[in-house]
């Protein structure tokens, strides 16, 4: 009697869970199909099926009428040289912080951990007047720097809690064998931080792929528009005609869904370790 | 060794790249921002210094209503606090405590947080769409004709248009924190609470949700302050439109910035915007504390 009763409401539970699943993943099957179809299917025809044609042109015109292709280059420059700017500068702050000896290092390192709370409105009047006075708008460090800047925080806080796992006698060892403070730097932590880089770096590529205000305001010319700023422009020239968008936006998506797919564990595990230890 | 570790070059040189980025970039704009906030400026020529006549003009000005625009961004913090988060522990604990596909689950209620802003907002404007969008389309479809809507133009819709995707999309973070929290108690807790007896919501309640606080509390900190500073998806879906219905306080900050040059007024919304955020992080955290003793 018990036992039925925890069985059926376990049941309702995953009832509950399937539906709810259906509501987080339709509009994405929604975008997918749309973006092969033609106005006709998408306005009255066949709204919610599978393509009845697929409409592969639809992703033809976003990449080249659309400038999507630039846009997604764009993209994909300025995340590349978020993730390695960050990471650098995060690694080596993080050796000296944790591992080297002066006065003022726990301050230091407090006063990065502030910038975890400190959001972007604060910068981005100043930052702008800052990059114009230097004829920097419309170019790419325009957004790496800035983006860098507020990733640095996190970056640091997570190589800090994966230094704590490097034991010191490797150091002790090479110094006794001549080795200098870069070249322990540079042979021993940074290929024993390895584990720290994909936690750093998938959390800076979503951060920086899915950027807005910043890219919104910094950037207007074509040339050096990332995607989300590009697609706003897209879907205000194709306001009419769907299918572009909707290709558009599947383009904009497939990379992460993408690693997503490959190492889904990961990616959620890195984003909890950001969340918890800040 | 230590002669070796405390190599003032070195330190120095392994401190640069970050503390520069971090003091250029985050710590002067901060001083310059509040600086800005005081000063009537439009970006061009010389700002005057006006003390504090920015905020005043900010809670005073008939035409700004600040006010409500913060009621707003409070209307979207109880929102996510009392429906988002709740949802969000159902989820987790639902998950946690097995069941088929739980794996499966996970992973998929966490997509829509992967996915940019933009996606996401350009997705709702075609859901939305008053001619093809598909809540219309679905509710003429099934006779309902009359609750059909312009759901992002219409004063009275707006809002809460706006406000359905952004609780949509990241209830699956807060389920995904909660749910690692709950895994991480260990199992012995949980067995040790069957053998007194405790059962299904039973245990939740007395067992899980109490040990669950930290978890909960960076969701409440994440849920109110991410509300406060919400910029994205109301500046794809409405840009605080119509009529202001929708206006938020970023949003505001930067129609006067960018749109109307107001430099120094812009900035006195940025630094109202950075005041409670902190504050209520501050506030949220005492909650907790006090709680937990």
């Amino acid at each position: 009697m018990h036992r039925k009763k925890v069985k059926k409401s376990k049941k309702i539970t995953f009832i509950v869970l399937c539906i709810w699943a259906i509501i987080q993943i339709f509009p994405l099957y929604w975008m997918l199909t749309f973006s092969l179809k033609d106005n006709s299917e998408i306005f009255g025809e066949n709204i919610i099926g599978l393509p009845k044609k697929w409409l592969w042109s639809n992703y033809q015109v976003a990449l080249t009428t659309g400038n999507m292709a630039r846009y997604f280059l764009n993209s994909t420059i300025v995340t590349v040289g978020t993730i390695f700017l960050t990471t650098i500068a995060a690694l080596m702050a993080t050796y000296a912080l944790k591992r080297m000896v002066w006065r003022g290092q726990e301050t230091a390192n407090n006063i990065f951990m502030l910038g975890l709370t400190v959001p972007i409105h604060a910068a981005i009047l100043p930052v702008f007047i800052m990059l114009r006075n230097l004829k920097m708008t419309n170019s790419y460090q325009a957004l790496i720097l800035p983006y860098s800047a507020f990733a640095l925080a996190m970056a640091i806080l997570i190589s800090n809690s994966f230094i704590d796992n490097i034991p010191r006698e490797l150091e002790e060892a090479a110094c006794i064998d001549g080795c200098s403070i870069y070249g322990i730097f540079w042979h021993i932590i940074l290929p024993l931080m390895k584990p720290a880089l994909s936690t750093i770096g998938i959390f800076i590529f979503l951060q920086a792929w899915n950027e807005l205000m910043f890219a919104v305001i910094f950037i207007s010319d074509s040339t050096y528009r990332t995607l989300s700023v590009g697609i706003q422009t897209l879907s205000g020239s194709y306001t009419t005609s769907w299918g572009p968008i909707g290709a558009a936006l599947v383009i904009a998506t497939f990379p992460t869904l993408f690693l997503y797919s490959f190492m889904s564990q990961k990616i959620q595990e890195s984003l909890v370790i950001g969340a918890v230890k800040g | 060794m230590d002669k070796v570790m405390k190599n003032k070059t070195a330190i120095f040189l392994f401190m640069f790249p970050a503390t520069f980025l971090f003091i250029a970039i985050i710590g002067v704009p901060i001083f310059m921002s509040v600086h800005y906030s005081l000063l009537d400026w439009n970006g061009i020529t010389e700002g005057t210094f006006i003390g504090f006549q920015n905020y005043i003009e900010l809670f005073k000005s008939p035409s700004i209503r600040f006010v409500k625009v913060i009621g707003n961004a409070f209307l979207l913090a109880i929102l996510s606090v009392f429906i988002q988060l709740p949802l969000a522990l159902w989820l987790a604990i639902s998950l946690a405590r097995g069941i088929k596909g739980e794996r499966f689950f996970v992973t998929i209620f966490f997509i829509p947080v992967l996915i940019s802003t933009v996606v996401i907002g350009q997705l709702w404007l075609k859901i939305y769409n008053p001619q093809y969008g598909i809540i219309n389309a679905g509710l003429r479809a099934i006779g309902f004709d009359h609750l059909t809507r312009t759901w992002l133009g219409d004063q009275k819709t707006a809002l809460f248009a706006v406000f359905v995707p952004i609780l949509w999309q990241y209830v699956g973070y807060h389920m995904l924190l909660m749910y690692a929290g709950i895994k991480s108690i260990s199992s012995s807790i949980n067995e040790a609470a069957m053998i007194d007896g405790a059962e299904g919501w039973q245990m939740s309640k007395y067992i899980t949700i109490p040990l669950l606080k930290p978890v909960l509390q960076v969701c409440v900190i994440f849920a109110v302050t991410g509300s406060l500073k919400a910029f994205d998806l109301i500046y794809v879906l409405t840009n605080g439109g119509p009529a202001h219905a929708s206006e938020v306080p970023s949003t505001l900050m930067v129609s006067m910035i960018f749109g109307r040059n107001r430099y120094g007024f812009g900035s006195a919304i940025a630094i109202c915007i950075i005041f409670l955020c902190f504050f209520f992080a501050i506030l949220i955290k005492k909650f907790f504390r006090t709680e937990v003793e």
